[in-house]
C-alpha cells in the first residue's frame, strides 16, 4: 500500500474516533439548558456583552507577523539542511547570507523594542 | 496481504497513542500527589466498595472518561455554534495523525513479508509532524473565538501568540538534526542511530546535538501548553483559558489534546536525540556487544525488544514533562515571550550554523 494511501487511512481513523469523542456527551448526557447555563462565565457577573468588535493589544499581531516573516525563512533551511553535503562549503556561504541577513532582521526587531512586552 | 499490515500498523500506531494518553492521566494524577505527598485517586471501586482493595488505574482509565462523557454539554447562547463544535475535533485530529509518522520499531519479519514498522512511511515525516504541530494551534483560536467569552478569547490569543513563538525554536532545533543526520525521514535518522561512534558509543542525536535537544525539550513544551508554559489556560487568571465553556466529553478532548502534545514532544526527543526504538548494540540479527561478544536473537525477539525500548524512552520523557510541570511555577507573560524570542531563537540559529560548519569541517562527524 502507497505510503500515503496509509496516511489517508489514519486520517480517516482519527477523524472518526475524534468525532466520537467530540460528540460523546451530546449523544450520552442530559439535556436541560437554562438561561443561566447558557449564559458566559463572567465570575457571577452578568455578562457584559458580545466579544464582537472587542479590542485587545496589537502585541499579538505584531507576534504573528514576526512569525509569519521567520517562519518562511526557516522553511527555506529544511531542503538546505538535506542537501548540504552534496552543496559543500559554496552552500554553507551561501546559507550563512541567508541566515545572517535573518539575524540582522532579529537584530532590527529586538533594537526596535517590538519584542519588548510592557 | 500487505494491505492488511499498513491497516493493521495504523491501528497499531493509533491504540499506542490512545492508551498513552489515557495511562498519562492517570501518571499525572498520581505523580503530582507523589510530588505533593497526597494519596491520590485511590476512589475508584466496583459497587459501592466490594473489593477490598482500590482498582488504581483504571479510576482514570474507564471512571474519568466515562463520568466526563456522561456530563451534560452546553453551548453558550452567544457562541458560535458550528466553530464551537469545530474547535475540539481541529484542535486533536492533527495531533493524533502525528503518530502515524514516527517510528515505533524497526522491521517485522512475518513469513516471508518484511513490514517497516511506522504507520505511514513517507519520505519526509519530519516536515509532516511539524505542519501537524502548527495545524494544532487552530484548536486553540478557534475555541477562543467561538466562546464568545472574554476568558476564552484572552486564552486563545496568548495561545495562539506562545505557539507560533516558540514553533520557530522547536524548527530551528530539528533543522538542526536533519542536517546532522541528512534526512527528512525520521525511520531513516533512526536507522542512521543505530551505528557506533569510535566503535563502543551509539550514534544517538544526544552526543551531536545536546543544545538542540534543550530547545526542542522547552520549545515543545511550550507547545503543549502545559506549566510552566501553561499561560493560555492560566487557572488561577482566566478561569481555564481557551476552553472555559467547554463542557463534557469536549472540554476533554481539550484536556486530551495537551496528553497528546506531552506524547509527541517524548516521541520527537526520543527519534530525534535518542535512537528512537534503537536497543544499543542490537542489530537486526542480535547483539554485537564492543568487546566482540556476539549474541544472535530470532528476528521476532529483536522486534519485541525494539518497540519495547521505544515505549519506554517515550514513557521516560513523558514523565520527565510531568515532573516539570509539577516542579516549576507559571512563567509571567513577557519573560516567556522574551524567552522564546531573544533566547532560544539566536541560540537556535548559532547551533545551525555551528553545526553546518562541522558537517562539512568534519566529513566522518556523523555517520549516514
Amino acid at each position: 500500500m502507497e505510503p500515503y494511501a496509509a496516511l489517508l487511512a489514519s486520517f480517516a481513523l482519527c477523524a472518526v474516533v475524534a468525532a466520537i469523542l467530540v460528540c460523546a456527551s451530546w449523544i450520552l448526557g442530559p439535556r436541560n439548558p437554562t438561561a443561566t447555563k447558557l449564559e458566559v462565565f463572567e465570575t457571577g457577573n452578568p455578562s457584559s456583552g458580545s466579544l464582537r468588535g472587542i479590542r485587545f493589544p496589537v502585541k499579538f499581531y505584531l507576534v504573528a507577523i514576526f512569525f509569519v516573516v521567520f517562519d518562511v525563512e526557516v522553511v527555506f533551511l529544511y531542503p538546505w539542511a538535506v542537501v548540504l553535503r552534496q552543496l559543500g562549503w559554496a552552500g554553507l556561504v551561501e546559507m550563512a547570507v541567508f541566515v545572517a541577513i535573518l539575524g540582522a532582521g532579529l537584530a532590527y526587531v529586538w533594537k526596535a523594542g517590538a519584542l519588548e512586552w510592557d | 496481504m500487505e494491505v492488511f499490515f499498513s491497516l493493521a500498523k495504523v491501528v497499531v500506531a493509533f491504540v499506542i497513542i490512545l492508551q498513552l494518553t489515557l495511562i498519562l492521566l492517570w501518571v499525572e494524577r498520581k505523580g503530582s500527589a507523589l510530588i505533593q505527598d497526597r494519596v491520590g485517586a485511590n476512589r475508584a471501586n466496583l459497587f459501592g466498595g466490594l473489593l477490598p482493595f482500590n482498582l488504581g488505574i483504571v479510576n482514570t482509565w474507564m471512571a474519568d472518561p466515562l463520568k466526563l462523557f456522561h456530563k451534560e454539554d452546553i453551548v453558550p447562547a452567544d457562541a458560535d455554534r458550528f466553530l464551537h463544535w469545530l474547535a475540539p475535533f481541529v484542535g486533536i485530529v492533527p495531533l493524533f495523525l502525528t503518530f502515524a509518522v514516527i517510528p515505533f520499531g524497526d522491521v517485522l519479519k512475518v513469513g516471508g513479508f518484511t513490514i517497516d514498522l511506522v504507520a505511514a512511511p513517507i519520505p519526509a515525516s519530519v516536515l509532516f509532524v511539524l505542519a501537524m504541530a502548527s495545524l494544532a494551534v487552530y484548536g486553540v483560536v478557534i475555541g477562543g473565538w467561538a466562546s464568545n467569552s472574554r476568558w476564552a478569547f484572552l486564552g486563545g490569543v496568548r495561545g495562539t501568540a506562545q505557539m507560533i513563538s516558540y514553533e520557530l525554536a522547536l524548527g530551528l532545533a530539528i533543522v538542526s538534526v536533519v542536517l546532522t543526520y541528512g534526512s527528512l525521514d525520521l525511520q531513516a535518522i533512526a536507522r542512521a542511530q543505530g551505528a557506533l561512534m569510535w566503535g563502543v558509543v551509539p550514534a544517538w542525536g544526544v552526543f551531536y546535538q545536546p543544545v538542540a535537544l534543550v530547545l526542542l525539550f522547552i520549545a515543545g513544551m511550550a507547545e503543549s501548553k502545559r506549566a510552566p508554559f501553561d499561560l493560555p489556560e492560566a487557572e488561577s487568571e482566566l478561569v481555564a483559558g481557551f476552553f472555559t465553556e467547554y463542557s463534557g466529553s469536549k472540554q476533554s478532548v481539550f484536556m486530551m489534546a495537551d496528553f497528546v502534545e506531552v506524547a509527541i514532544v517524548a516521541a520527537l526527543v526520543t527519534t530525534l536525540f535518542f535512537g528512537g526504538w534503537q536497543v544499543p548494540w542490537l542489530g537486526r540479527e542480535g547483539f554485537h556487544f564492543p568487546g566482540g561478544l556476539d549474541i544472535a536473537l530470532p528476528s521476532l525477539v529483536v522486534t519485541l525488544l525494539q518497540i519495547g525500548s521505544f515505549l519506554l524512552k517515550l514513557f521516560i520523557f513523558c514523565w520527565v514533562q510531568i515532573l516539570v510541570r509539577w516542579s516549576l511555577p507559571r512563567m509571567r507573560y513577557d519573560h516567556l515571550m522574551a524567552f522564546g524570542w531573544k533566547r532560544l531563537l539566536p541560540i537556535g540559529l548559532v547551533n545551525l550554523v555551528v553545526t553546518a560548519v562541522f558537517v562539512l569541517a568534519f566529513e566522518g562527524w556523523t555517520v549516514r
